[in-house]
Order: C-alpha cells, then structure tokens, then sequence
C-alpha cells in the first residue's frame, strides 16, 4: 500500500506526471474571472466562494484521465489485480495520492487566490476549511468515473461528463459552506452534510471503483 | 520450498469478447513442471491464461490452486517509464512483501543499467526488466504469455535459465510461446480445444452492448 502511495506520487513528480497541472488550472481560471466580470470588488466578493469552489473542482476533474489510464496502458493494472494487495486498499490508495498532488496545493492556494476574488476576511477559514474536507471525496468519487472509463481510449471527455453531476452534492455543501462563512453566518450544517458525504463516499467507493475496474478488465 | 500443491484446470471453457474461444481444457502442472501451450494466433493462449490468472471468469470449468500463488506476465510489462530499473523492481518487491531484487538484477544482467529510467531502455531490455519482475514476486506460479517477444538469443538463454532454476525450487511455469526454449517441459496444444462456433456457453456478447 505504501509502495504504491509512494510511487503515485514520485510519479506524479517526475516529467510528464502532471503535478502542478491542477494547480496552475486553478490560478488561471481566478485570474480570469475578474477579467470577465469586470472590476465590481462587491460582486467578486460575494462570488468568490462559489468561483473558488467551481475552480477546484475543475481542476480536480483535469488529472482524473491519467489516474489509471496509465497505469491500465502499460500493463501495470493488470499486474496489481494479481498482486496481493486487495484491489479496494489499491483504488483507495490510488484516490489518496491524487488527493496529496491535486486536491492538497488547491486547498493550500485557495486562500491566496481568495485574496484576488476580495474574499471577506472572514470567509478564509471557512473556505479553507470546506474545501480542506470537501476535495477528498472530488478525488474518491473521480477515481470511480476514471475505473468505469479504464478501458476506453481516450475517455477523458466521457468521464468528465460521468463525474460532474456525481459532483453536484459535494460542491452544493461545500460552495455553501464557503458562502456562510464569508457572510459571517454559521456555516456547521453544510460542513456536517459535506463532512458526511466525504466519510461515505470515502467508505463506500473504493468498493464500488475496485468492482467495476474488475468487471472493465474482463 | 513451495508446498507440493498443483494448479488444476478441468474442462476449462474461456470466451474472448463474448464468443468462446475454447472448450474442455485440462491439464495439471506439478511443482517443477513447465507447461509450453501451443497453438496458433488467435486460438486462445492469451484468454486461456488470463482467465488462469483470475483476470476473467471462465465459462465453464474450474481452475484450482491458482489464487494468490501466480506470477502473470504478459505483452505489457507495467514498468513505468519515469522510473529508474531499481525503482521499478523495488515497487512490485515492496507490493510482493518480497525482500531483495538482487538475484532478478543478476539472473538479467540488468546492473549495468540499474539506474537508468525504464523509458530510456531498448525494447528488448524492458522486457528483461518485465521478466525479472517476476524473480521477487516469490510466487510458485509462473504464467507467462509470450515471454520472449523482443528478446535476442542471449537474453532467451537468461530467461530459459531463470525458468529453470524455478523449477528447481520445486515452482512450476505455464508458457505460451513459438519458439523453443530449449527447456525439458511438456507441450499442450490448445487448437485440439477450439470451442465450436454454436456452442455458445452462455456465453454473451454483452460487453458489445
């Protein structure tokens, strides 16, 4: 388990790993917003929390292709379905590396790129906070849309399409997590209901990813 | 060193995208023992050893011994080309719970190029590298599909000298290939198997649809 958490991500480092791709894709989508929407710092303000939550959500969405595209291209899929390490532990592991490339630098960025949109102070806590819980299950949730497209070339744009409204409960709860901080209003009911579909599709999906990735290998 | 358990395969039915490929196939494998399956394109090596590595279910029949105790190799060698040769053993050693890659470094003349990046190598020496993966998997069980495809006559003499000191420690290997390996092992023609056309097996050609 380990080895493979170690290996996604000195992979994810190495040329063409893709590190960082989340992240920059994030910085440009901020940076363009005020572009289109004009200089209105009391609009941006209150749009904030929900660009900075449909960002990172798109930016957890761009590495998802290649999380076992590859590892299914080279062989290596075939290889870990016969290894001992249970397919569930694999997928899970697989999930939590994507996390630590992706979805951990959004969250560490989110609060600088918050500075841009003119955040309210008060809302950085909790948008760190929301998408600190939030993007974990963005990445257990992808990992399931990238096993039901392993086999199929260039799938990319069909496990897009698959993924984003799976996405829909997460970014409800969470963009509104971020909003009722930002507004000073007490934000616990959509943390608890985001925290909840985080645990669940941490819990539950593995299964459900390991289940079609043997039924896709087949 | 491996329990004297034998893989078992009786009246083996297999099915590639829906259609069955082969019918009735049987065999036994004792430790020590090398199976080479013949036969030719197309006619089901591939189907027939996947299904033996767990990787589809079979039609029919029953495969036993098999789990947890088989080494798969196949045209893929699922080595990552951003990864050093060492790298890359050490990954499946550390998945394997296997503890050194020496000897497979060794048995492959790969230490010359132990540091260089799986992407950087010629055809031929990925899949020594391939091969030697399956030396730290410590497993009885070799299942090896086309295992000498890209290789020159010396490499072909590593590989058929690594097969044979696994079969010494008493393992057993299962091969699909066309040329000979110059190893004492029986030979099993798969085209005596071939499914007929109308016997589909409940076979469906779902994975179409």
């Amino acid at each position: 388990m380990k080895a493979l958490l170690v290996r996604d991500i000195k992979l994810a480092f190495r040329a063409g790993g893709g590190f960082g791709l989340g992240l920059a894709f994030f910085l440009i989508v901020t940076v363009l917003v005020p572009f289109s929407v004009g200089p209105q710092q009391a609009l941006l303000g209150s749009i904030a929390p929900g660009v900075l939550w449909l960002g990172a959500l798109l930016a957890c969405l761009l590495s998802l292709d290649r999380l076992l595209a590859l590892d299914f291209e080279d062989g290596t899929l075939d290889l870990l379905v016969t290894s001992p390490l249970p397919l569930e532990g694999a997928v899970s592991v697989k999930a939590l590396a994507h996390w630590i490339t992706t979805g951990l630098p959004l969250v560490l960025a989110a609060p600088v790129l918050g500075v841009l949109l003119n955040l309210p102070p008060a809302g950085f806590g909790w948008l760190v906070a929301s998408l600190a819980l939030g993007t974990p299950a963005l990445s257990v949730i992808g990992t399931f849309g990238a096993a039901l497209t392993v086999g199929i070339k260039r799938g990319g744009l069909l496990l897009s399409l698959l993924v984003l409204p799976l996405y829909v409960p997460t970014l409800i709860f969470g963009a509104e997590a971020a909003r009722r901080g930002a507004l000073g209003l007490d934000p616990a009911t959509p943390l608890l209901m985001l925290a909840g579909i985080t645990f669940a599709t941490v819990g539950l999906m593995p299964f459900a990813s390991a289940a079609v990735l043997r039924m896709g290998l087949r | 060193m491996f329990d004297p358990h034998i893989l078992s395969v009786s009246d083996l039915s297999v099915a590639r995208g829906g259609l069955p490929v082969l019918a009735g196939v049987g065999f036994d494998l004792v430790p020590g023992q090398a199976l080479i399956l013949r036969g030719p394109n197309g006619s089901g090596k591939t189907t027939l050893l996947r299904t033996i590595a767990g990787l589809q279910l079979p039609l029919q029949g029953a495969i036993s011994g098999a789990d947890d105790r088989i080494a798969y190799a196949a045209h893929a060698d699922g080595l990552k080309s951003m990864l050093s040769v060492t790298e890359n053993l050490l990954f499946w050693a550390e998945i394997f719970g296997y503890p050194q890659i020496d000897p497979a470094l060794d048995a492959y003349a790969l230490r010359p190029l132990a540091t260089r990046l799986a992407g950087t190598l010629s055809a031929g020496q990925k899949r020594r590298l391939g091969l030697a993966r399956l030396m730290i998997t410590g497993r009885p069980v070799w299942v090896l599909d086309e295992p000498t495809v890209s290789l020159d006559s010396s490499a072909v003499a590593m590989f058929a000298d690594a097969v044979r000191a696994h079969l010494a420690r008493g393992g057993s290997a299962l091969i699909a290939t066309h040329i000979d390996l110059g190893l004492d092992a029986d030979v099993f023609d798969v085209s005596a198997f071939r499914a007929q056309t109308n016997a589909r097996l409940g076979a469906s050609d779902e994975a179409f649809l």
